[in-house]
């Protein structure tokens, strides 16, 4: 690929990366927002983090099936626990680090 | 205090010019995003190094396209040999779930002017919006910082992500486990978004949701599905709650 193809398809991806940041901001910053749309999107974090996480932990990559038997998921159990302990976004990821390669190393 | 008492102060905040402390601030909040962007911007930049990507392309992409998860689905499709307009269409697919984050934010932006908003959208990605949804809950947290905690991170995912592709073939797969940081990120945002039993309930219903999406239906629309379907029962719970008081 040459050097302006790089640029329009990163151009191309910047933009529909940027509009979905962008547009809701520029909208709702200037609206007063329902009440109950207020509460919908205070639950937006929790949803959307749990959607990430739960197919890391607990399902097959390829089938994408439920596997309770993976690595990430038993790592994540002492993970949780630390930073629930601690609150400590710097500490939880260098510990999860940590035990997954310890992990690695005894299975 | 009537809503348009709520709204001058919101504006009068608003107004509020940016300090050394709100920067300071911003940093102590961003600094392990940024620690856990180093490993994973460090990989990105060596599976491009893998897929042929020359270094400068690499930085080109995370200065125009600072959204880790669809940059490693670019890099995968590229090495796969697929069309720019396929890989586009995934970018939007998977960088949708924003909008959700970017409505979110907006409850804690009232009247911020539009400069501002243009500015703050570029650096809106998972890690960020989670730090600093907690701390605007929590109260006093400047825009300033919440720009900082945004911006930081992505000055460091450039920076990670070139070295990774200058200096990746030095560093073996799987090192020092520095696949599981972006896991053990989120676990640790998601129970700072856990302040009551509610917010379980919805972490609980958008996990169960996002795999059965994610089994039956091909793609990445479970993310913002299952988010929206999660919201939505956290908001009837909620109400139905209410209701019996």
């Amino acid at each position: 690929m040459s050097w302006l193809d790089y640029l329009l398809l990163f151009a191309a991806m910047g933009l529909v990366t940027y509009i979905p940041r962008w547009l809701p901001l520029l909208y709702l910053a200037h609206r007063r927002l329902p009440q109950g749309l207020i509460d919908w999107l205070g639950f937006i974090p929790a949803a959307i983090l749990s959607a990430l996480l739960a197919p890391i932990l607990f399902s097959d990559p390829a089938s994408r099936a439920l596997d309770l038997g993976k690595p990430e998921l038993l790592v994540a159990a002492p993970t949780l626990l630390f930073a629930w302990k601690t609150k400590s976004l710097g500490g939880t990821v260098i510990v999860g680090m940590l035990l997954y390669w310890l992990a690695g190393k005894a299975l | 205090m009537d809503q348009d008492k709520v709204k001058q102060l919101k504006q009068h905040e608003a107004a509020d010019p940016p300090t050394g402390d709100c920067f300071r601030q911003g940093a102590l909040a961003a600094w392990p995003i940024c620690l856990g962007f180093v490993p994973i911007g460090l990989a990105l930049g060596v599976l491009a190094q893998q897929a042929g990507l020359p270094a400068w392309a690499m930085a080109m992409m995370s200065v125009l396209v600072f959204a880790g998860s669809s940059q490693f689905i670019c890099v995968a499709m590229l090495a796969a040999g697929a069309a720019a307009p396929s890989i586009v269409l995934a970018t939007l697919m998977v960088n949708l779930r924003h909008a959700l984050m970017s409505s979110a934010l907006a409850v804690h932006l009232r009247g911020v002017d539009r400069w501002f908003l243009t500015l703050f959208a570029y650096g809106v990605t998972d890690e960020s919006f989670a730090v600093n949804m907690a701390r605007f809950r929590g109260g006093s947290w400047s825009r300033w910082s919440a720009l900082a905690v945004n911006q930081l991170p992505n000055l460091t995912w450039i920076a990670a992500t070139t070295a990774g592709a200058l200096i990746g073939q030095f560093i073996p797969p799987g090192a020092l486990g520095i696949d599981y940081a972006l896991t053990a990120m989120f676990l640790c945002l998601l129970v700072f978004q856990l302040q009551s039993r509610l917010f379980v309930a919805v972490g609980l219903i958008a996990a169960v949701v996002a795999l059965l999406w994610r089994w039956l239906i091909p793609g990445d629309s479970y993310i913002v599905g299952a988010s929206a379907v999660a919201a939505t029962a956290g908001y009837l719970l909620k109400r139905w709650r209410e209701g019996r008081r």
